[in-house]
């Protein structure tokens, strides 16, 4: 099996890398090259670039800074924000991009995924779910990137990641967002969950403070990367510092 | 240098384009039958399908001149695949310039496919220029539903459910299953060893 991947998730506004707490209150964390070459150097093993506000603003990711990055970065990254066509995936895609990752708009046109997924390949496939557990279950929410936009999908969780997946998702990124931004560990019981239905590779996102949140995300959970930002922007760990953690937990992860 | 990157309509340029220029080497786009034949060295990088592509190379009338290349050549990916005789793939036939056929991964039921992610590479051959230099049970990053089984050009070998070739090299044929522009340090390795292979 494939090393377990740890990724940074840079969330990008105006051209920025910003941090917010719970999906709001965004705060200006630095520029994107620096941090994606930080990151690289530290061990990173993929990168996601997140325009957050792109799919309220209606327009996709911007070229320019997505071929700064492909042409600096030699490990494979992902974007994310506001991808809505085949056109949008394709110029993001020939600027170097390795993946394009959807996710409103896959909520709005479920054919989004099997056209891309026909055209490019499931690998580049990625469609983020940012999910909130709710009476005992898990709910999908879209224009997360915006708190006056942020609302419920209308769609459960498991239902929707089994319908991304046949549709030709290549992997799915879960959100989980009563954890994002508290640094108190990964939602170990819904990733677990998603796990269950997920043939493809899953994605833990949300909630990591501490080197023992990856040990349990990948130890119980059993997902096959998992991605946080504050902890990294914030240089709480370094990723070398993580990485040597894990293979001290006998994880496999890359050196 | 100057390195010659085949463009059949199948692949994502920029980052293999990117990757030479990190090494300092200049690329052009090599599309039609006459860039092949005034190349010095040529990588062939590809994705998606192995029939539409092996359509395309002859199409293009790109497949004669590639086999009759004395340039040094390397395949990244489904262009790795293509150098075999044949692919599995939607029954595609290669370029044939390495012995062999390409089959579908098989890592079990519930695995997950394609295998995609960053899996090590362990050395199977001393004396390889492609791998030189590269520690053995490095790990790089592959994307890919299909593989050549280990046999006489294999130099490196990866894992998902069987063993395949990792990397081949032959005379001035050079193949790498894996992405070595997405590889970091190992990758840009395997790159330069190719700039400077004769």
């Amino acid at each position: 099996m494939p090393a377990r991947r740890i990724i940074p998730c840079l969330d990008i506004r105006d051209g920025l890398v910003v941090k917010g707490v719970q999906f709001k209150g965004h705060e200006v964390v630095g520029e994107i090259a620096p941090l994606a070459r930080r990151y690289r150097d530290e061990g990173a093993d993929e990168l996601v670039l997140y325009d957050i506000t792109a799919s309220v603003r209606g327009a996709p990711v911007d070229l320019a800074w997505v071929e700064a990055v492909a042409r600096e970065i030699d490990i494979p990254f992902a974007i994310a924000g506001g991808i809505r066509s085949l056109d949008d995936a394709a110029r993001r895609l020939e600027r170097g991009a390795d993946k394009i990752s959807i996710n409103s708009p896959a909520l709005e046109n479920p054919g989004l995924i099997d056209a891309l997924a026909a055209r490019f390949g499931s690998q580049c496939v990625v469609v983020g779910v940012d999910s909130r557990a709710e009476d005992g279950d898990y709910f999908v929410h879209q224009y997360t990137g915006d708190p006056a936009a942020s609302r419920a999908a209308g769609r459960r969780t498991l239902d929707w990641i089994k319908e991304a997946q046949d549709r030709g998702a290549g992997e799915i990124v879960l959100n989980c967002m009563n954890e994002d931004g508290r640094r108190a560990g990964y939602d170990i019981r819904q990733l677990s969950a998603a796990r269950d239905v997920a043939r493809a590779p899953l994605i833990a996102s949300g909630g990591a403070g501490a080197m023992t949140h990856f040990r349990d995300v990948f130890e119980i959970a059993d997902v096959s990367g998992a991605l946080a930002a504050s902890v990294f922007h914030r240089s709480i760990f370094s990723i070398s510092d993580l990485k040597e953690y894990l293979i001290s937990c006998a994880i496999d992860v890359r050196r | 240098m100057r390195v010659s990157v085949i463009d059949i309509g199948c692949a994502n340029l920029a980052s293999v384009i990117f990757a030479l220029e990190r090494l300092g080497a200049g690329a052009d786009i090599a599309r039609e039958p006459a860039d092949i034949a005034r190349a010095e060295r040529l990588i062939f990088p590809g994705v998606g399908s192995a029939a539409y592509a092996a359509e395309q190379l002859s199409k293009r009338g790109l497949a004669e001149p590639l086999r009759g290349s004395r340039a040094p050549l390397l395949g990244l990916c489904l262009g790795m695949q293509l150098l075999f005789e044949a692919s599995e793939e939607g029954d595609a036939t290669g370029l044939g310039l390495l012995p062999g056929r390409v089959a579908r991964l098989d890592a079990g039921e519930n695995a997950p496919w394609p295998h995609m992610g960053w899996s090590r590479v362990r050395k199977t051959r001393a004396g390889s220029r492609l791998l030189e230099g590269v520690e053995d049970g490095a790990f790089f990053y592959f994307v890919h539903g299909y593989a050549a089984p280990p046999g006489a050009a294999t130099i490196g070998v990866a894992e998902y459910g069987e063993a395949f070739s990792a990397a081949v090299e032959d005379g001035r044929r050079f193949g790498c299953q894996f992405h070595p522009e997405r590889s970091g340090a190992a990758g840009a390795r395997v790159l330069s060893n190719f700039l400077n292979a004769s």
